[in-house]
């Protein structure tokens, strides 16, 4: 549905995509992970037809994006990182102007409007100007949005940023149901890595390169087994015995002794049974997205740090807004 | 290459937005009201006109030149907001050609500014001036025009622009002296050489001009238009394909 080959844009001396090719099957869930300035809102840009590249190849739907840029524009659907939608109009007046200016039939107009505005669950809050929507609800009606001329990808540029987690959640249940109920595959940015989990595929991509991709399983495999934590009333003696029956290193950190094995759930009963009268708790951590990360670039996603720009961008914004409009 | 769904929402947005946002009609009247009674009647006793008529008269078809040129840029200005808070991006994503936004949106200035354009017309009776249904009727053609025209030069205008901030650099540094220079305060004959030659490449002159015509049919004098009637048009209809074409390109333009 989707294919990139060697896709390479720079801005001036800045190389912000350095040769990627990636491709994405029908009605898939495929996550671009990355931090900062890695380049995925670049990769995007050029995808949608709204940048050149310098060089590469993209093909959307058999599209070519540089050639065809009418096509693809046709077959896709897209949430920008920074909203927009007109915030002066209603709900409904920002998705009829979706279905006009998508040349959707007149006959279907109102109807997928109605469906798109039930699916964001803001029905009852159709004529609402957007000013008044919450974080949340204005990039589910964004979401919506996107879907009303029915294309065949969906690309979400980071759709949960700046939500709290409880709307980040909701969103998320909300995404993960479009390609079985619009069939439609959907390209999707994130540097949150729990949201990641959920993507059929994934590429991790650090200063313009894509520097490993797979399923989260997959890549998840790179970083090692999962690591098991054992509080017990000797560690010392518990740790011999582990090394004794299982051939494997233990090491005691902060009171704790931990384990690195590849399957730890099958693992955890063995341990009970032979070393359980010392055993005062256990606990099992899987490895995370963030592991992975971690162990390919030596560094961890800044969340935070995000979100926080995210908040002063939009107060910046509104700042503005208020004191050089009227 | 012209869509015409697209071209029609983009109007019908700006419209909705017009009517929701009653301050900017309020000041877009206000400015030219302003304009003629305290400056027009101001100046009346100040400027003796002989026979012909008075400034106040005099200035009215500048005034609704005025009424077109500001609100006009500002429908047009308005892409630079749609760039700055995002909305831009919805329409430019579209499976749309570049040259049904910028019909769209030079459609909509000339929609709203004829409208403001006829509110001010209204006051015609209040100067003592004698204005025929027919001449209200050239009068409406020469400001649609006219108003496409300045709303499409608006357009290429804010092509260059990202954001806000040029706003004002637009205002006092080509729109102020568009008006100036346009035949509206004083004629065009009576200016410099040197500002004859900026008058003469203001699209805004010829549609004061032919107003003159409509409005002061009789007149020959100083006061009286400056070129004839179909020049006016032809310049000003040519100057709109030109601009349209112009943004239309300058909006392709990729990173
Ligand atoms: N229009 C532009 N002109 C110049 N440099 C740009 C432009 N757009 C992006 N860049 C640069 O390209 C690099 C990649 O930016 P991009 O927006 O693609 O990152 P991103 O992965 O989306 O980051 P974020 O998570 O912050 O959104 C950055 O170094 C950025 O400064
Ligand atoms: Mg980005």
């Amino acid at each position: 549905m989707i294919r990139v080959e060697n896709l390479v844009k720079r801005f001036g001396p800045v190389v912000a995509v350095d040769g990627i090719s990636f491709s994405v099957e029908p009605k898939t869930i495929f996550g671009f992970l990355g931090p900062n300035g890695a380049g995925k809102t670049t990769t995007i840009s050029i995808l949608c037809t709204l940048l050149a590249p310098t060089s590469g190849e993209a093909f959307i739907n058999g599209h070519d994006c540089t050639a065809e840029s009418a096509s693809v524009r046709r077959s896709i659907g897209i949430v920008f990182q920074d909203s927009s939608l007109d915030k002066d109009l209603t709900a409904r007046e920002n998705l009829l102007f979706h279905a006009y200016l998508y040349r959707v039939n007149a006959s279907e107009r109102n109807r997928r409007v109605d469906d798109a505005l039930k699916f964001a669950d803001l029905y009852e809050r159709a004529d609402d100007l957007v000013k008044r929507f919450s974080g949340g609800m204005k990039r589910r009606l964004e979401v919506a949005r996107g879907l009303i001329h029915r294309p065949k990808v969906l690309f979400l540029d980071e759709p949960t940023l700046g939500l709290d987690p409880q709307s980040r959640s909701n969103l998320w249940e909300f995404i993960t149901r479009l390609p079985k109920e619009h069939d439609v595959t959907i390209f999707m940015t994130t540097h949150y890595m729990e949201e990641a989990e959920v993507c059929s595929r994934i590429a991790i991509i650090d200063k313009g390169r894509i520097i490993a991709s797979g399923t989260p399983g997959e890549l998840k495999k790179i970083v090692g087994g999962d690591v098991i934590y054992l509080k017990t009333s000797d560690n010392r003696k518990a740790a011999g015995e582990i090394r004794r029956l299982f051939q494997i290193e233990a090491a005691e950190k902060e009171g704790e002794i931990f384990l690195s094995v590849p399957r730890g759930d099958s693992v955890i009963p063995t341990l009970i049974r032979e070393i359980g009268e010392c055993v005062l708790s256990v606990r099992m951590q899987r490895p995370t997205l963030n592991d992975v990360f971690l162990k390919l670039t030596g560094k961890e996603i800044r969340e935070d740090a995000a979100a926080a720009g995210d908040d002063i961008r939009e107060a910046v914004r509104s700042y503005r807004r208020r004191h050089d409009r009227g | 290459m012209i869509e015409g769904s697209a071209v029609y929402v983009i109007v019908a947005r700006e419209f909705k937005k017009f009517v929701r946002e009653r301050s900017r009609l309020v000041s877009t009247i206000a400015r030219p009201l302003v304009w003629l009674f305290l400056v027009g009647g101001g100046m009346s006793r100040l400027v003796p006109t002989g026979a012909g008529p008075s400034y106040m008269q005099f200035i009215f078809p500048g005034i609704l030149g005025m009424t077109i040129l500001f609100s006009s840029i500002f429908s047009s200005i308005s892409i630079i907001w749609d760039k700055e808070f995002g909305f831009m991006k919805e329409i430019l994503v579209a499976p749309i050609s570049r040259f049904s936004v910028v019909v769209g949106k030079a459609t909509s200035g000339m929609v709203l500014s004829t409208l403001q354009a006829v509110i001010i017309l209204a006051f015609f009776p209040l100067l003592g001036l004698k204005i025929g249904i027919l001449q209200v009727v050239g009068i409406v053609f020469v400001c649609l025009v006219l108003s496409f025209a300045i709303a499409a030069f608006g357009i290429l205008l804010a092509s260059f622009y990202e954001s806000y901030e040029s706003f004002s650099v637009i205002m006092n540094f080509i729109v102020m002296p568009m008006f100036f220079l346009s035949g509206a305060m004083y004629p065009v004959k009576m200016m410099p050489t040197l500002l004859q030659v900026f008058t003469k490449v203001n699209p805004l002159t010829y549609g004061i001009d032919a107003l003159k015509h409509l409005i002061f049919p009789n007149e020959t004098g100083a006061l009286g238009a400056d070129f004839p009637f179909i020049v006016d048009v032809g310049v000003i209809i040519i100057a709109s394909v030109v601009f349209v074409a112009v943004a239309g390109k300058a909006f392709e333009r990729k990173g």
